[in-house]
This record gives C-alpha cells, structure tokens and sequence, in this order.
C-alpha cells in the first residue's frame, strides 16, 4: 500500500476518519489548526457523514464534543496550548465524568513560533489525573489516535492527546489501517453521570481516583512506552514524544549506548522508572517543553541521585529541544557551519502589503499622536504584528484588548482604545464589551472585520455578518456604531470619526471592513 | 542515500509546494523522508524555512542539526546566508539571486552577492527571469536547477509533477515542467 505524506496533524486527522471518529469541533490555533482542516476537506469524511465545525472558541468546542460522548459515539476536539486555558472548564469537567471515546488534541508550542507562551499541556492532565498520549512521530501519531479511542471507551475516561509544533508541522509517510464503523448512539447507562450535581460529582471524583491504577497499568501494558535496554549504565535516559528522535540522532545506526524509557503514554510507567532507577548512576530526562516528567521525577527535595534535565538547565530551559541541545547535555561533540554573515539583517513577519489593518492603524495613529496619555489595548492576530507600527501597547489573551479597556479606562486613562480582530471578537470578545456596556465604561471598541480568521489561513470567523446586530443587541447605542472601508481614500473620514468617538463619553464601537488581501486573493483564483 | 535539505525564502514565496514535489518522489522511490515546515504568525512576509530530509534508513529528527545540511535550496539570496550555520562543509548552495525587498533596512545587494560567492559550491541566477519566460514561479525553476545534486531520477521530479498538478489542468503540468526544465539548463551540471 502507499505510503500517505503527512503532517503530524493531518495523521491525526486521518486518525479519526478511520477510527471511526463521528464528529471534529475545534477553533484554529498554530500548530493544530491543520487537523480539522483535513477532515473538513477529506471526502472520504464527508462520505462517513462525518461532522467537522468551527466552534466560536475551545470552550464550546470541547463542550460539543462531551455532548457528541453522551449521545455514545467517537468526538475529537483539537485546540493550541492556550486554548486548553480557556476549555479548561469543560476539561476538568470531563474528567470528572469520565467521558468515553473523547480525545482532547492540543498542540504546545515550544520555542514560540506563534504563540505567547510555552505552556506545556501536560500539566493539565496531569491535574485532570486523566490518560495522555505523546506521539513520537508521524505514523503513532496517527496509530495513537485509534488507540486514544480504545483506551477512552475501555477506561471511560477523556484522553489528552498532546502534540508539540515540530510533529504538528513535519510530515512523513504513513501506512493506514483498516477503517472502523462509527458508533451507534447509546446514552450513558449511569443516568447520573453526566449530572455533576454535588452528590454525583463526589462519587464521580471517587472514581476517577479509583481509576488512576488502570491508567498506570495501561501504560505498563500498551506497548506505547518502552524500556530499551543500554550496556553502559553510567546514565539513564527518560525520553517522552518526540524527545527521543532528537536522542537517537545522536547515533549512528540508531544504537545508543545508555537504557532508554521512551514514553509516549501517561500516567508514566512506573515500573519501568524505577528500573531505571535502581539500575543507573545518573538520569538524563529529555522533554520537547516544559520539565513535566523531570518535577514529577526529581520531586520537591531533590534527593536521590543526580537527575538532569531542564530544571538544573542542563538544557536550557525554555525553547524547543533539539538534537543539538541533546548532544550537548550528553557531552558529545556538536558541529556547526559557518557564522551567519554580518549582512545579513532580520526579516520579521509583517502585514501583507495593502492589508486592510494597515489603514486602521494609520487612522488609530494620526488620531492617538494628539492624545499624550491615550493607550491602545491590542489583541490575538495578524493584527498583533501592529505593534511593528507601534499602534499597539499591549497583547496578552484573546478578548483581553476590550476588558483591559475597560479596566484601564475605568481608574482615569483615556482615550482608551480597544482593538480587535472580527474572529477574535466571537471568540471572546461579546462578554467584555458587555462588561463595557453594563458599567457604562468611556471605550473605543475597533473591530477590524476582514471577514475571516486570518492568522491561521483563512477559516470562517463565526461572528461574520453579524457584528453591528450582536453589537446593539449587547446594548450598544447604534449612534455609535461606525462603519468604514479602511482604504488610503477613507483616510480623513476614519480619522473624523475616531476622533468623534474618542470624544464620546460612552461605549463606541467602530468597525472597519475590508477583506483579507489573502482571502480576497482566493476569492479571485476559484 | 542520505540527502538533508534545507528550503528557505520569504513567507508565501511558495518553497513548501518544492518541498512537497521532491517529497512526492522521494516517497514514490520507497524513501524514507521527514519534512518540517512553518505555519501561522511566523509565515506572514518574514523569513520561512523548511527542512527535507531524505535517506534509505529510517530517519529521527525532523530538523536538521546545525553543519549538516548537503543542500541549501533557497528562493532568495540573504535568506540562503541566514541558513549558514546549517551547511555542512562540503554542501551547496542553489539560490535565485533576485532579492526581495519587503523591509527597510535591506542590505546592498552588491555585498550580499560578494559573501555568497565565497560559498565553495555555489549556484545563483537570476530564477524569476526564467520564470516569466516559462510563465511559472521562481520556486519551480529553482526546484530544477537543485535536481541534479538530489539523487533524484529527473524523470521522477516529472512525475511528481504531474502527480501534484494534474487536477489544476494540463497548461500548470506544463509550465511547472519547462520551469524545472529551464532551471535544470542553469544548474552548472
């Protein structure tokens, strides 16, 4: 059979066409974004009568895919990191419930590639006290996704399915397996399961807790996680995900002298580090991300014996692992080529030339240059990169620009301008600027409507259409309201009403519209 | 075989559809291969790269360590220079020698030519003029002016091509086939 060239992410998404998966709800974010995207394009999944959505955000998503669990059949919900903070209600909860055939896929981000932070997910299972898997490549990424599935129904429990960007984003070649029928639909034969009253959710909780040894046992058993054995005892290696390609890069022929513990599934096998444990001098723990496994290992006191990893920075503890870093730490000699030429200048990312945000910001700044103390509360997307221009003064979280708007305005700051993305905006912008209309708070709220989420390529924003009727409807004044095209001809008006709804003592919402120049370009080539 | 290539240019100059063409052969030829490639905030107009590394054993990392690189295949010239530290000591360079310019403070391209003929194994050209003749992209051409030092049949380039495009229609089959062709014709082998 031939082999399929594919992402990380498309794997998984193949993954859960063939495992019999019934129904994708996510919201795009760098690097899981490709995932649903290859199932909402499959035909092999439309023919399946596979449901494939963009929620408006992972909290309704996730929630989605809890409901497609009650019905009795196979949900994936795929988010980034961050993501994972604002499901981090539902999350919790579906442990608590033990739903069954739920896989939670999110993709970390170390190095930052497109992100704000590098916030390893693990963690969160970890506290959930739920079964995660790491993949450590293209082919267990897609094989692990109807194993996730197995082990979700069998232990009925959420899975966490955690990728780093480097799989998300690498291909390689993989073999599929025989496709597996969706579920029928079968509800909870518990009627109280779903139902986290108090007294239900005690029990609940009990039995999850009961559950952990089964988790640990699956581990041990699975085949995922490995115990490979080394002659030089010197030193142990607990590798986890794709930790372990970086490892055995180090070696020709793919020998490495020292025991390994691969790991690729959670809770860790206890069994297997202990052995480790007890048979060498020193442990070499190697993670793509944060230093999970090394805390967990090393513990609070430190005592034992040596353990090396990130937390003493015998790899430095932020940025993505890599086979360079990997030799380092083990001592052996690192090549290198030649120093990059001093000619050589950076090449930031920036807005397209002729984005619509452009002309936004060129308003935005003409207008704050009068105002001395004027601050403008910034968002997540393409847009972002406006602080290149330096129209923006702050980005932290999505929906952040409008509340910290309001926030700021509120203790005397003023113009205080909020500036947001159209997808942003559904994704958890409506709750903030209702805050700003119930406490009547003096803001700015600029929607920059190009008519897409653009960040990450290009899929709908689900407040589209919609944006001056959900604006009224959370009670702005339409008084208030501005429409606009941000183009160079526009200039002088936008600046007019800027400056109109800067001088407005109430909540003003102005919406400039014109589509991404990408999309638009799409648009053009069908 | 063991080919480690590193793709480079700027975000949405098209090197990730190259990638996928060598890719498409190498997988056709039972090769092992890992390709990484970049996505999202990263992408927009600034400097892309994306490893492909190609080898008849089975391959670990997805990147490829610093020194290592046999081929820098790179659709602008200082953006073939930020990938240095990568080049292994015997490895090419295969460059289009247009720059472009999307940030201010670009250097003379007089000085970023002089420090790429310093490369032992170098191969630059202006692509984007062979491209307009073949009415293809730049990236295409310089796909073809790279075959020769992959290890690649040609004639499986061609057929991953035609694999790749044949749903966008014959005249794409075409004009991505005469870019390969004419770029081949100025790979110096």
């Amino acid at each position: 059979m031939q082999k399929l060239l594919l992402l990380g992410d498309e794997a998984i998404a193949q993954g859960f066409i063939d495992a019999g998966g019934s129904a994708i709800n996510s919201y795009p974010g760098t690097p899981s974004t490709q995932i649903t995207e290859y199932v909402m394009k499959s035909k092999e999944a439309k023919e399946k009568g596979i449901v494939a959505n963009w929620c408006a955000n992972e909290k309704t998503a996730l929630e989605a895919s809890i409901g497609v669990s009650y019905a009795g059949k196979r949900a994936m919900t795929c988010m980034k990191h961050v993501g994972l903070n604002v499901a981090g209600d539902p999350f919790m909860n579906a442990a608590i419930i033990g739903t069954k055939g739920v896989l939670i896929v999110v993709a970390d981000d170390p190095s930052m590639f497109s992100s704000q932070d590098e916030q390893d997910s693990r963690f969160y299972g970890h506290w959930a006290m739920i079964p995660m898997l790491e993949p450590s490549d293209q082919q267990e990424a897609y094989d692990m996704v109807h194993f996730g599935f197995e082990l979700s129904e069998t232990l009925s429990t959420p899975v966490l399915y955690r990728i780093p960007t480097r799989l998300a984003h690498s291909r390689a070649g993989i073999v599929r397996r025989e496709a597996k029928a969706q579920n029928e639909i079968a509800f909870p034969q518990n009627p109280k399961q779903f139902v986290l009253l108090p007294a239900n959710a005690k029990v609940q909780y009990r039995t999850l807790i009961d559950k952990q040894a089964d988790f640990t046992k699956s581990s041990e058993e699975s085949g995922y996680n490995k115990y490979i054995d080394g002659s030089d005892k010197k030193l142990g290696i607990i590798t986890t995900g794709i930790a372990y390609n970086y490892l055995m890069e180090n070696f020709k022929d793919g020998k490495c002298p020292y025991p390994i513990v691969k790991v690729a599934q959670y809770p860790l096998p206890y069994s297997f580090i202990n052995k480790l444990y007890d048979e060498c001098d020193e442990i070499l723990i190697l993670e793509d991300g944060q230093p999970f496994v090394e805390e967990l290992i090393k513990g609070f006191l430190g005592k034992g014996k040596k353990i090396m990893g990130r937390l003493d920075e015998t790899i430095r503890r932020d940025g993505e692992l890599n086979a360079e870093k990997v030799a380092k730490a083990l001592g052996m000699p690192v090549k290198t080529g030649a120093p990059i030429p001093a000619v050589v200048t950076n090449r930031p990312p920036a807005l397209c030339q002729g984005c619509p945000h452009i002309d936004s910001y060129n308003a935005l700044n003409e207008v704050m240059a009068e105002y001395k103390d004027g601050k403008v509360f910034g968002d997540i997307g393409c847009y972002t990169l406006g602080f290149n221009m330096g129209a923006i003064n702050t980005t932290v979280c999505m929906g952040a620009s409008i509340t910290m708007a309001k926030g700021a305005s509120e203790v005397g700051v003023f113009p205080s301008v909020a500036v947001i993305g159209d997808g942003t905006f559904g994704h958890s912008g409506l709750t903030g600027l209702l805050d700003c209309i119930n406490e009547k708070a003096n803001v700015v709220v600029m929607i920059l409507d190009n008519e897409i989420t653009g960040m990450t390529g290009g899929q709908p924003s689900s407040a589209n259409n919609k944006l001056e009727n959900i604006c009224i409807g959370l009670g702005v004044d339409p008084k208030h309201i501005r429409t606009i095209v941000p183009l160079k001809k526009n200039h002088e008006e936008f600046v007019q009403i800027l400056k109109e709804e800067i001088a407005y003592n109430g909540v003003s919402v102005i919406i400039p519209r014109r589509m991404c120049l990408v999309e638009a370009k799409k648009h053009l080539n069908k | 075989m063991k080919k480690d290539i590193l793709l480079c240019g700027v975000g949405g100059d098209g090197i990730v559809s190259v990638a996928k063409i060598i890719s498409d052969a190498a997988l056709n030829m039972g090769l092992h291969l890992k390709q990484s490639e970049i996505h999202g905030m990263s992408q927009r107009g600034g400097s892309v790269f994306s490893h492909l590394r190609l080898s008849s054993d089975e391959i670990y990392s997805d990147v490829i360590p610093e020194g290592k690189v046999d081929i820098i295949l790179s659709s602008e010239p200082m953006e073939a220079l930020r990938y240095l530290p990568f080049l292994a000591e015997d490895g090419w360079i295969i460059t289009n020698s247009t720059p472009f310019i999307n940030i201010k403070n670009y250097p003379e391209i007089e000085n970023v030519m002089s420090e790429l003929k310093k490369i032992k194994n170098l191969v630059a050209f202006d692509a984007n003029e062979i491209a307009k003749e073949v009415k293809a992209r730049a990236n295409m051409v310089l796909l073809g002016a790279a075959a020769p030092f992959l290890d690649i049949e040609f004639s499986k380039l061609e057929e991953a091509i035609h694999h790749i495009f044949d749903r966008k229609g014959e005249e794409v089959v075409n004009s991505n086939l005469a870019a390969i062709r004419a770029g081949k014709e100025n790979s110096g082998k």
